[in-house]
């Protein structure tokens, strides 16, 4: 896997003010890997994503994608944002147009791909995730996890390297939580490289190749899923999961 | 009623010297207010720092100062232009620093999330505001903008004090001919509620047709 890393952060460091969020954060995601990020709220797992494509800026260190290290603020960096997919927590699927218009805006806008060659590809995604039916509805007629969907298809669109997934299930109704899950099971079983930033165990346990435990701003384990599961090497990962695991 | 009828083509010259005045302006006043707009939430330091001087010095001059500034400054660095061009100029730049305004409190309104997923995707910031921020901010900034643009007529009367035809300049000469000042006065209003009438008539359709549904 080494020297087929798709994301490299080097000692990255991020306060927000005097509260260091993130604390020499070293994280190597490989190609066609899945990584899923756990951890306390506050933990610094949301804003490790997010430093990934940038929305959030770092103080130190670096990050690397496919080789390259992370522009300043322009076209360079939206160019690389164009290969990074990003899933958010609340959706954020553009409230003022319709579901294919969604999916198909950032290909037309982006890669300058034609109008009907974009919907081809959109419609083609949302039959992929299971929404065909619903390509001309706006995103307020949909279910959460209707809209998770939707936001995943967009994200593809743009056939990205890798896809970012800040919390992704945490708005949603339990029963539509599933649904969503399916669809990143799917595209991990075909070899997208993802990072996860989840509560989701199941996940986690049946999806992940690894799991990145983070408390307080550091990453304090990176195993497999078995590992970290049945055998906890910090007392703090210990005590996250006895409190998640049984109730 | 005799001021009105024996006076016809007076009145309608100035009315329409105030419709040309408000339509021009307003078109002027929008085009900038919204780059302004632009320029204000922008990523580029020197460009919000443009659109930040722009508003304040635009909306903390007085209108009649600033028409005094156009019309007499302009033409000193040899930039000659019929009178009403420069009241178009003077009326559409000083309401553009409110309509900037009005829209940047529409972009506010838009969730942080839209724009993020619109970067996210590698859309430039001129694209995500053009594609996903305005037309969003567009919805909730109708009314405020229409009520800036009503403004905007009314202030177009300054413009008669700059000899430029209009509809308030009529009551100087109809008060030469000798007409009653109240009757003469009492058209004029007539004259403006027409237009202001008008752009609220036309807000309210655009509110209709696009504002939030609530």
């Amino acid at each position: 896997m080494a020297g087929d890393a798709l994301i490299e952060m080097r000692r990255v460091n991020k306060y927000y003010g005097k509260l260091h969020v993130l604390q020499d954060i070293d994280l190597t995601v490989g190609r066609g890997e899945v990584v899923v990020v756990i951890g306390p709220s506050g933990s610094g797992k949301s804003t490790l994503c997010r430093t990934i494509n940038r929305l959030e800026p770092i103080q130190s260190g670096t990050i690397t994608l496919d080789g390259r290290p992370l522009p300043e603020e322009g076209r360079e960096l939206a160019r690389l944002r164009a290969e990074v997919g990003m899933v958010f927590q609340s959706f954020n699927l553009f409230a003022h147009k319709t579901v294919l218009a969604n999916v198909a805006l950032a290909p037309m806008k982006v890669r300058k791909t034609h109008k009907e060659a974009a919907e081809q590809r959109a419609r083609e995604l949302l039959e992929r995730v299971g929404l065909a039916a619903h390509a001309d509805k706006y995103p307020a007629q949909l279910s959460g996890g209707q809209q998770q969907r939707v936001a995943i298809a967009r994200a593809l669109a743009m056939e990205p390297k890798a896809l970012l997934f800040d919390e992704p299930t945490s708005a949603l109704d339990p029963e539509m939580i599933n649904e969503v899950l399916e669809v990143m099971r799917q595209l991990a079983r075909e070899g997208m490289t993802m990072v996860v930033v989840t509560h989701e165990m199941g996940f986690a346990r049946s999806a992940a190749n690894r799991v990145v435990f983070m408390a307080d701003g550091c990453i304090v384990e990176d195993r497999t899923p078995e590992d970290f599961f049945t055998a906890p090497e910090s007392d703090r990962a210990k005590d996250f999961l006895s409190k998640i695991l049984k109730h | 009623m005799d001021v009105l009828t024996h006076n016809w083509s007076l009145y309608g010259k100035g009315l329409l010297g105030t419709v040309e005045l408000t339509v021009f302006a307003s078109l002027l006043a929008l085009v900038l207010g919204v780059i302004m707009a632009g320029f204000r939430v922008a990523p580029v330091g020197s460009l919000r720092a443009f659109g930040t001087v722009w508003v304040t010095v635009l909306r903390n001059t007085p209108l009649t100062l600033l028409f005094f500034a156009v019309l007499l400054g302009l033409p000193r660095f040899g930039l000659a232009l019929p009178f009403n061009v420069f009241a178009i100029l003077a009326l559409g730049c000083y309401t553009s620093a409110f309509i900037c305004e009005a829209v940047r409190s529409g972009i506010n309104t838009v969730p942080v999330g839209q724009g993020e997923a619109a970067r996210s995707l590698g859309m430039t910031f001129g694209q995500t505001l053009g594609a996903v921020v305005l037309p969003q901010a567009f919805r909730t900034v109708i009314p405020p903008v229409g009520s800036t643009l009503i403004a905007l007529a009314k202030n177009s009367a300054i413009a008669g004090s700059f000899s430029v035809v209009e509809l308030l300049g009529t009551y100087k000469t109809l008060n030469e001919l000798g007409y009653s000042i109240i009757w003469s006065f009492l058209w004029i209003a007539v004259g403006y509620l027409i237009v202001t009438l008008t752009i609220s008539a036309l807000f309210n359709v655009l509110e209709k047709r696009w504002g939030v549904a609530r």
